[in-house]
């Protein structure tokens, strides 16, 4: 049996929960004072998800990077491999606010989109 | 084939810069070497700006003799050169009838050495004119022919008159060594190639004494840093008009508050001896001796208005004078050596250095004029160093005309001090380029304001790489090993 | 040279709060809006803000900075917000008189019926903590980093210790990782965290970065650039705790120590400003003690959350149109009175038209040259003649009156300007 101390996120509270687990198992959340909490603490101690921004090289923009992020959560073990496929890619610009960079990064089911406009430069 | 000179400049701070510039009057080639990235960047940066009006030096010796000769240079000096200089007169403080003494003695002092305009000064009369201070004075020294300037436009002006003038600047050049002929030094090695030379003249500065061993020179002559740190004040903030200096102790002439021809405030320095000549960093007990000795004359100055600090390092020299009959060991070296020939020799010019260093240069000449030197004066010397335009200073009506002329000057790149694209770039292409950050702000006065070069900085880093032609990677502080960028952001595994 | 030399409302500052309060005062009926920023872009701090977390309350949707900004700075292009890019404030009065500099127009100044100051802030600086030292390359604050590492593409070190764990810092320290860098240490001199809790777990425990409660920074080693920084814990009274030193190496050093706002320009135009928000004292409507100013974001405090900045620009926005057609509507009432044909001067140079509803208005004036004979003195505007009458004589010598009447209130109000002409009735 092992206990893990995590903070919760959920709300900025930061309430710090102890979750008991038996393997990958969650028996037991204390210190949560919301149900928030409990899903919260479920979620962190058996699959952290975290959500994933950067930018990734932009030819002849009106600036040198185009800042991008995944739009919703990915697993946090994979955030090296996200930004290792991030650093692949370059764009030549103009490019759309919300256009998707990379689709599905790593069989996550999470596209990456880019942050904003970026224009061509003048 | 080695380049050969007539005269060779070691060092360029102030000292170095007038001595160039005195030289290039005359039909000589003359060489200025400096070893770091910019002129001036070692004591005439980093002090406290004031035309000194002569009452502190020892009566009798070169310095006080340098001092009072130089001060009434400064005039034609200014309106030749361009740079901002302002005869404000200073106030030695009495504060407490037990320092009225001591500021009396100044004046005595004062009237020896040939200072004119100086009156004492009641408590009532020096509180009235100047509202904050210490409700103890009781009188005060008024030295009317003392002043203020900017040290390093000082510097940067008469080097570049000198450049204009014909004199060759060689930055990021060190001394090494001299290239002798029997007992007569006939050039220097640096790490940029060796140059020969009629005259070689030391105004190196904190490393004098080193230079001067190198030529046999005075072996006994050792060089102290002496750190003064400093304190800089918001403009919005704190203003004091005037110049304040406390009562002299054995230390110096102690911690003034003065303001200063940028319209800040600016406490010190403190007056350390240190071992290492490089180290001109600010301490925890630097600042809290500034702090004290600033509330002596001022005691409502309140330290969180401060925006900067730093510090600067003086050479101490231990010269006895040559003056017969005075007991003082730590007097000006200006000389012509009897056992070296071709090697005028400077050493230990730490305050009134700035205020003297028209004097030196002034001395210097006459110095080879007796030696035999046939110094034929140019017909066509020009001592106008034209002023560059300054946004900040101008007029709405002269900063239209100046826009029209020229766009880039509508490009404010330094929002607290109102420094314009246009200027950097003047600079970075000038007589002395500007080619570090510090340079430019030496310069331009960019980045000393409030946000301390938050916003300007990276414009500033862009500006530079574009006019140099270079990479962003490859611009600095102050110079080589103070790059600002490692890599672009995103380094790719090829 | 601009376009126009008067605008409704013009707001200095083109992040979250001068965009909202720019699309605030369209929709409230400004008529010309104006927004000036001194980078080349707009979007202020937020263009550099490339993490999530903007939009929770008012989009309900989690975007990254520049996401947020592109959402509001569309709504306001698409209301016709005009945007100066480039361009720098340099001076406002308290009449609202703004001198401004750009490459592109030169140095210009223009007027605002009522202007929305939203400069946001900047920030603490290592000169005003004092930490002691030479002055080597390395030291930044985490803002002008973030700059350099998110738009202009840039590392500006290797090896980071940050001081201070305030969010920007925090958020750096996750930035630096992610970009290859190594973060060392992070250290806070308060006994609590500067930030919000989700950055501590989200930037610092996600990576590994310890962060050190009651540390400060006793000394920068390094001449050219940074070699180290000497840690030292404190006391409560911020004191060093002696034989606490830790020496860590690094290249650089980031500053995240706290935001000032950044009120130059609003001391310039004579605002009062409160020593303890380091703002301007402002009502309900985010409007200063001067008539016509407001003020936005974190120019007035510093904010937590974006959201609420756009909330308040919003509301000074609305402050500010109100303020601005008001004054319009005042400047509409006055009608300027020139003199015409051989008429010198007329006084008064302009006129109330609320007053003429209820008054007799005197017009009074002096001919250039004497003209013997029968003449017509007429109030014209420019397609109407208002009233006419006659005199035998006219000299320059005698003064002349005309009377303007309620009566004549309907066709005063047809007028853009009243002129008057005396010319010989032989000549209509």
């Amino acid at each position: 049996m092992e206990e893990r101390n995590l903070i919760c996120t959920a709300c900025p509270m930061g309430c710090r929960l102890v979750v008991k687990m038996e393997g990958d198992q969650v028996l037991q959340i204390a210190g949560n004072r919301c149900r928030r909490g409990e899903s919260f603490g479920r979620q962190e101690a058996i699959a952290p998800q975290r959500m994933v921004a950067s930018t990734v090289r932009v030819l002849n923009g009106f600036h040198p990077l185009l800042p991008v992020y995944t739009k919703g959560t990915v697993p946090k073990k994979k955030i090296a491999e996200v930004l290792a496929e991030i650093r692949k890619v370059q764009i030549a610009a103009p490019v759309a606010n919300k256009t998707v960079i990379i689709k599905n990064i790593l069989g996550t089911g999470v596209d990456v989109v880019a942050s904003r406009d970026m224009p061509a430069k003048a | 084939m080695q380049e050969k000179f007539d005269f060779i400049v070691i060092g360029g701070g102030v000292v170095g810069s007038m001595i160039a510039r005195w030289l290039s009057r005359y039909e000589a080639s003359v060489l200025l070497i400096e070893k770091e990235a910019d002129i001036g960047m070692g004591c005439s940066s980093a002090n406290t700006a004031i035309v000194h009006a002569g009452y502190d030096p020892m009566p009798g010796s070169l310095k006080a003799k340098m001092n009072v000769r130089g001060n009434p240079m400064w005039d034609q000096l200014a309106g030749e050169l361009n740079f901002a200089f302002e005869r404000r007169g200073d106030y030695v403080v009495a504060i407490g009838d037990e320092e009225i003494p001591l500021v009396e003695k100044l004046m005595e002092q004062g009237k020896k050495n040939g200072v004119p305009g100086m009156i004492m000064l009641n408590g009532a009369e020096v509180r009235a004119r100047e509202k904050n201070i210490n409700p103890e004075v009781a009188g005060a020294l008024w030295a009317s022919t003392g002043g203020i300037c900017d040290p390093f436009q000082v510097t940067v002006a008469a080097a570049e008159n000198a450049v204009m003038n014909g004199v060759k600047v060689m930055l990021n050049t060190a001394f090494l060594g001299f290239i002798t002929e029997g007992n007569r030094i006939i050039g220097v090695r640096t790490n940029h190639g060796d140059f020969l030379a009629r005259w070689t003249i030391n105004s190196a500065g904190m490393y004098s004494d080193d230079v001067m061993h190198k030529a046999g020179v005075r072996p006994e002559f050792l060089i102290k840093a002496r750190r003064g740190e400093y304190f800089v004040f918001d403009r919005a903030d704190i203003q004091i008009d005037n110049v304040l200096f406390p009562v002299p102790s054995s230390k110096g002439k102690g911690i003034l508050v003065t303001t200063t021809v940028h319209g800040n405030t600016v406490v010190g320095p403190t007056g350390t001896v240190i071992d290492d000549k490089e180290d001109s960093s600010t301490s925890t007990e630097g600042l809290q001796e500034l702090a004290d000795g600033a509330k002596k004359l001022i005691p409502g100055l309140n330290l969180k208005y401060a925006i900067a600090t730093f510090s600067g390092l003086r050479p101490m020299g231990n010269a006895p004078t040559k003056t017969p009959g005075l007991n003082y060991n730590a007097d000006y070296i200006i000389e012509i050596p009897e056992d070296v020939q071709g090697f005028v020799n400077l050493g230990g010019i730490e305050s009134p250095g700035l205020t003297s260093a028209p004097a030196i240069a002034e001395m210097v000449v006459d110095l080879l004029k007796d030696a035999g030197e046939p110094l034929v004066e140019k017909k066509d010397w020009d001592p106008i160093r034209p002023a560059r335009p300054r946004f900040r200073d101008m007029t709405h009506k002269e900063r239209q005309l100046l826009c029209e002329m020229d766009p880039r000057f509508g490009r404010v790149i330094c929002r607290c001090e109102n420094v314009t694209e246009g200027e950097i770039i003047a600079e970075v292409h000038a007589p002395i380029p500007a080619i570090t950050y510090d340079a430019i702000k030496r310069r331009t006065w960019l980045g000393t304001g409030r946000c301390q070069g938050g916003f300007d900085m990276p414009r500033v880093v862009n500006i530079l790489a574009r006019e140099l032609g270079i990479s962003p990677t490859e611009v600095t502080k102050r110079g080589h090993g103070s790059e600002y960028l490692y890599r672009p952001t995103k380094e790719v595994e090829d | 040279m601009l376009a126009k030399n008067i605008y409704d409302v013009v707001v200095i500052g083109s992040g979250p709060g001068g965009v909202a309060a720019a699309i605030a005062a369209k929709q409230a009926g400004a008529d010309d809006v104006l927004v000036i920023e001194r980078d080349v872009e707009p979007g202020g701090i937020l263009v550099q803000c490339i993490h999530n977390g903007f939009g929770l309350t008012s989009l309900k949707e989690d975007l990254p900075g520049p996401g947020y900004a592109q959402y509001y700075l569309d709504q306001a292009k698409a209301l016709g917000v005009e945007f100066l890019l480039d361009t720098m404030v340099l001076d406002v009065t308290s009449q609202r008189k703004l001198y401004l500099s750009s490459q592109e127009h030169g140095y210009v100044d223009l007027e605002a019926r009522a202007l929305v100051m939203a400069m946001g802030c900047r920030e603490r600086t290592r000169a005003q903590i004092r930490i002691p030292g030479m002055r080597p390359n390395g030291v930044f604050t985490a803002g002008t980093a973030q700059r350099w590492v998110n738009v202009e593409g840039w590392m500006p070190g290797k090896k980071f210790v940050i001081l201070g764990s305030g969010d920007i810092g925090m958020i750096m320290a996750r930035r630096l990782t992610f970009e290859g860098a190594k973060v060392e240490r992070v250290l806070e001199i308060q006994s609590y965290l500067s930030g919000l809790t989700r950055n501590y777990v989200q930037c610092l425990q996600d990576y590994d970065i310890p962060l050190q409660l009651n540390y400060t920074i006793k000394r920068i080693m390094g001449k050219n650039r940074v070699e180290a920084i000497e840690a030292v814990q404190v006391d409560q009274r911020w004191n060093f705790v002696p034989g606490t030193e830790e020496i860590i190496p690094c290249d650089t050093l980031l500053l995240s120590v706290g935001l000032i706002p950044e009120n130059e320009l609003s001391r310039k135009a004579g605002v009062i400003l409160d020593p303890v928000t380091g703002g301007p004292f402002v009502d309900e409507t985010f409007q200063t003690n001067v008539p016509g100013v407001f003020a936005a974001g974190n120019v007035v405090h510093v904010y937590d959350l974006v959201d609420w900045v756009t909330e308040a620009g919003f509301g000074a926005g609305k402050g500010a149109a109100k303020f601005a057609l008001a004054q319009k509507a005042a400047e509409q009432r006055y009608t300027p009175v020139k003199a015409g044909r051989n008429v010198r001067y007329v006084v008064p140079h302009k006129l109330d038209k609320q007053t003429l509803e209820q008054e007799e208005v005197h017009l009074q004036m002096r001919v250039t040259k004497p003209i013997e004979e029968d003449v017509w003195i007429e109030v014209h505007g420019e397609n109407n003649s208002i009233v006419r009458r006659s005199e035998r004589y006219v000299r320059p010598g005698e003064m002349v009156t005309v009377v303007l009447r309620p009566a004549h209130y309907a066709e005063v109000c047809k007028a853009g300007t009243l002129t008057i002409d005396i010319y010989p009735k032989s000549e209509a």
